[in-house]
């Protein structure tokens, strides 16, 4: 009951709230979809103590979903430590942001709207994480999807705002194709899409051969290769990162669940919950490696340089999908997770706390208008710093436990890519230290540079803003000290029980706690090193920024452009796309099937009946001799033919 | 003197007949003329019916002519008459005038 409850009161919410709404009006939306999250996320505090604490996992059929011959897939929820870990992160963020929104949003036109969005997300992001199969997974993958297209395009008179849902859309499917197609090959490999049959079966089919594109490759490779596509379309992970940035088009609360704490992490979550088939994979856990490492450091140079106060917050939630993968990648899939963990707290926390920010400056984002207004708003002040200080792992906040951990694991594992990722995840630790501060340092202080119409504008946001801050800043703060043990330390396999396969050979994570004293080290320094010259380049000499960005012009721009991928891919698929569409558009459909169908058709008619009303001369001795002719004509054939 | 036979009723009838064709084409004037050219096409269909009757010895050919007179005689007042409303509305009963059905 407790499990059907956790997983189904955000849809009900959700129904209640979208298909009542002009009744409810927003204050019984809020209180229906708050209610709702409320209990899942009671239920599912009570669903991680007896699954994941007490070490009881379960699964709970519903019903038979289809069954087409062989093919057959059934509605069950699965509950192991895996899930019980997102369904923590999932309910008490989505809690969280719930109540959150409740201030954000009042005035908004649309707030039922809006919760029936958030509750929905919610309810497909439980739907993902408890699946029992590849098709239920596919449900929730898709689903949310739908739901992060919905609520970053949820101000639709927004040009802008539709434009990035379309666009978050569309990169989404590029990995969803790859994403299916491994989901079609492990039907075919295996013959079914149960998980547990599946993972029961790979070691059988460790060495099989697949036919892929003309050529046979090792099939496990081949499968998770294109499973991971699907992971790095929706973790927004090198290449397929694009749409990540522009969704911060939606409203912050949404950015703050869907687009850093959850729904982006579901990549990751895909990734541990096929280790049993990745770890047969030797080259996709490389190219998960190479491609999480590539992004962590990719997205937080592109951080460095963004003016936008919740874009550099986006990058920065890329640069940690990033880390999480590449812990994934060196078979550390427990440190993956827990970075995805303690992330979700201090990434949420982060969001909220800019939207509180965006809120007290009356909707300014530009962090170049800011400036100075850290007296004004004490609270959020603290909250960003919790935020920063856990991001950039300074010791004893949640994020020095579980950064040290993924960056540990990618040194023990002692291979060419698990140094590549452990000195470019240094090198973008020290990135992150520095872009958080700079955004702490351009926000909050130096002097006000909003004008002075907003700066006596600034307050401080309502409870229902503030309440969720502190829950997740608790989070921020303790939830690596609390969880170190469990997920990665010493009961680690106790409290991951069958949910995670290592295979015998990879020791990253366990060789992880064993590494030299300067690898544990390295972080936190250059975590500090990266506070100090933000200080020094935003504080002390506030000259200095300009000064480079001068001198190395084109470094900047290349890196303030994010590496011009966006322009890439404009002038790779984009633009082709949209000549061929007007090809086929004027041309093709314009002139060619219109001109020949319908349009054809009606002129020929029309044409014929102008050429042939000609005949009409209106005179009635003409119609008389065109009778007589008549006449005439049938005589003369009866006569000469018929009776002749 | 020569016997008047059924050819010469035929001649007559058949001269009668071109005379109304022509009457219709080749008047250029009135919609009256057209009118009376199609009761001489209709009398010369009469003349043949009845000569023909009494050449084969049957009525029935006569009584096919009593029809034609009546048929020609309703043609006439209802061709008159539309000629009237025609002239009332549009001011010309000119052949040349009446072409509102053009194409």
């Amino acid at each position: 009951m407790t499990y059907l409850l956790c997983i189904f009161m955000p849809l009900t919410g959700a129904a209640i709230a979208g298909l009542f709404g002009p009744w409810l009006k927003d204050r019984g939306a809020q209180v229906v979809t708050c209610g709702g999250m409320l209990i899942s996320a009671g239920a599912g505090l009570i669903i991680f103590r007896d699954v994941a604490l007490n070490h009881q996992p379960i699964t709970v059929p519903i019903f038979t979903w289809m069954v087409s011959g062989g093919f057959e897939v059934d509605w069950a929820l699965r509950f192991d430590a895996l899930t019980a870990v997102m369904i923590v992160v999932v309910t008490v963020v989505s809690c969280a942001v719930h109540f959150y929104s409740i201030g954000y949003m009042h005035h908004d036109p649309s707030v039922p709207r809006f919760f029936a969005y958030l509750s929905l997300f919610t309810f497909f992001m439980l739907m993902l994480v408890t699946s029992d199969n590849f098709l239920q997974l596919f449900f929730g993958w898709e689903g949310v999807g739908l739901a992060s297209y919905l609520l970053i395009g949820f101000w639709y008179e927004k040009p802008s705002a539709n434009a990035a849902a379309i666009k978050a859309f569309l990169v989404n499917r590029v990995g969803d194709f790859g994403f299916a197609l491994g989901i079609l090959g492990t039907f075919l490999l295996f013959g079914t899409v149960e998980f547990d049959a599946v993972f029961g079966a790979v070691s059988g089919k460790a060495s099989a051969q697949m036919e892929f594109l003309g050529g046979q490759y090792h099939a496990m490779t081949v499968l998770c290769l294109l499973l991971f596509v699907g992971a790095m379309g929706k973790s927004a992970q090198l290449g397929l990162h694009t749409w990540l940035p522009d969704a911060m088009e939606g409203p912050t609360p949404v950015s703050a669940l869907i687009h850093a704490a959850t729904m982006v992490t579901a990549g990751v979550f895909m990734v541990a919950r096929l280790s049993p088939m990745f770890e047969y994979s030797p080259i996709a856990l490389d190219v998960v490696c190479i491609v999480g490492a590539s992004t962590a450091f990719f997205a937080a140079t592109v951080g460095l340089c963004q003016n936008d106060i919740k874009r550099v917050i986006a990058f920065s939630t890329c640069s940690q999908l990033g880390y999480m993968f590449f812990a994934c990648g060196v078979s550390a899939y427990a440190a993956g997770i827990f970075h995805l963990f303690t992330h979700a707290f201090f990434k949420a926390l982060l969001f909220l706390g800019a939207g509180s920010v965006i809120h007290a400056m009356s909707s300014e984002q530009d962090m170049r208008n800011m400036g100075g207004i850290w007296k004004h708003i004490k609270f959020t002040y603290a909250m960003m710093w919790i935020g920063s200080l856990a991001l950039a792992g300074v010791p004893f906040f949640a994020g020095y436990y579980s950064k040290d951990i993924v960056l540990e694991s990618a040194f023990a594992a002692n291979s060419g890519v698990g140094l590549y990722a452990f000195w470019l995840g240094i090198a973008a630790a020290l990135m992150t230290a520095f872009y958080s501060w700079r955004l702490l340092f351009l926000t909050f202080h130096g002097e006000p540079r909003a004008d002075e119409k907003t700066m006596a504008h600034v307050h401080e946001s309502p409870k229902s803003m503030t309440i969720p801050l502190l829950v997740l800043a608790t989070g921020a703060v303790f939830a690596g000290y609390v969880g170190y043990d469990n997920f990665v330390g010493g009961s680690m396999k106790e409290f991951w029980g069958n949910a995670i396969f290592v295979a015998p050979g990879h020791t990253a994570l366990s060789d992880a706690h064993h590494v030299p004293g300067w690898v544990v080290h390295l972080p936190v320094i250059v975590g500090l090193v990266g506070i100090g010259l933000a200080y020094y380049f935003y504080i002390v000499r506030t000259d200095i920024p300009g000064a480079i960005a001068a001198r190395a012009g084109w470094l900047y721009r290349f890196v303030y452009n994010k590496w011009y991928f966006d322009e890439l891919y404009d002038a790779l698929f984009v633009r082709p796309a949209k000549y061929l569409g007007h090809a086929f558009w004027k041309d093709g459909d314009g002139r060619l099937i219109d001109g020949l169908g319908p349009d054809g058709v009606a002129a020929a008619a029309r044409y014929l009946a102008q050429r042939s009303s000609r005949l009409q001369s209106g005179y009635v001795y003409h119609y008389a001799f065109a009778m007589l002719i008549g006449v005439a004509g049938l005589v003369t054939f009866y006569l000469f033919v018929r009776a002749g | 003197m020569f016997e008047i036979g059924l050819s010469h009723y035929l001649s007559v009838a058949a001269i009668l007949f071109t005379l109304g064709i022509f009457g219709i084409f080749l008047n250029r004037k009135n919609v009256i003329i057209i009118l009376m050219s199609v009761e001489l096409i209709l009398l010369a269909v009469n003349i043949n019916l009845v000569a023909f009757s009494v050449f084969l010895q049957d009525l029935t050919g006569q009584v096919f002519a009593m029809l034609v007179l009546t048929v020609a005689a309703a043609e006439a007042a209802i061709g008159l008459a539309i000629i009237v409303v025609y002239f009332r509305n549009r001011g010309s009963i000119a052949v040349e005038d009446i072409n509102l059905m053009k194409g």
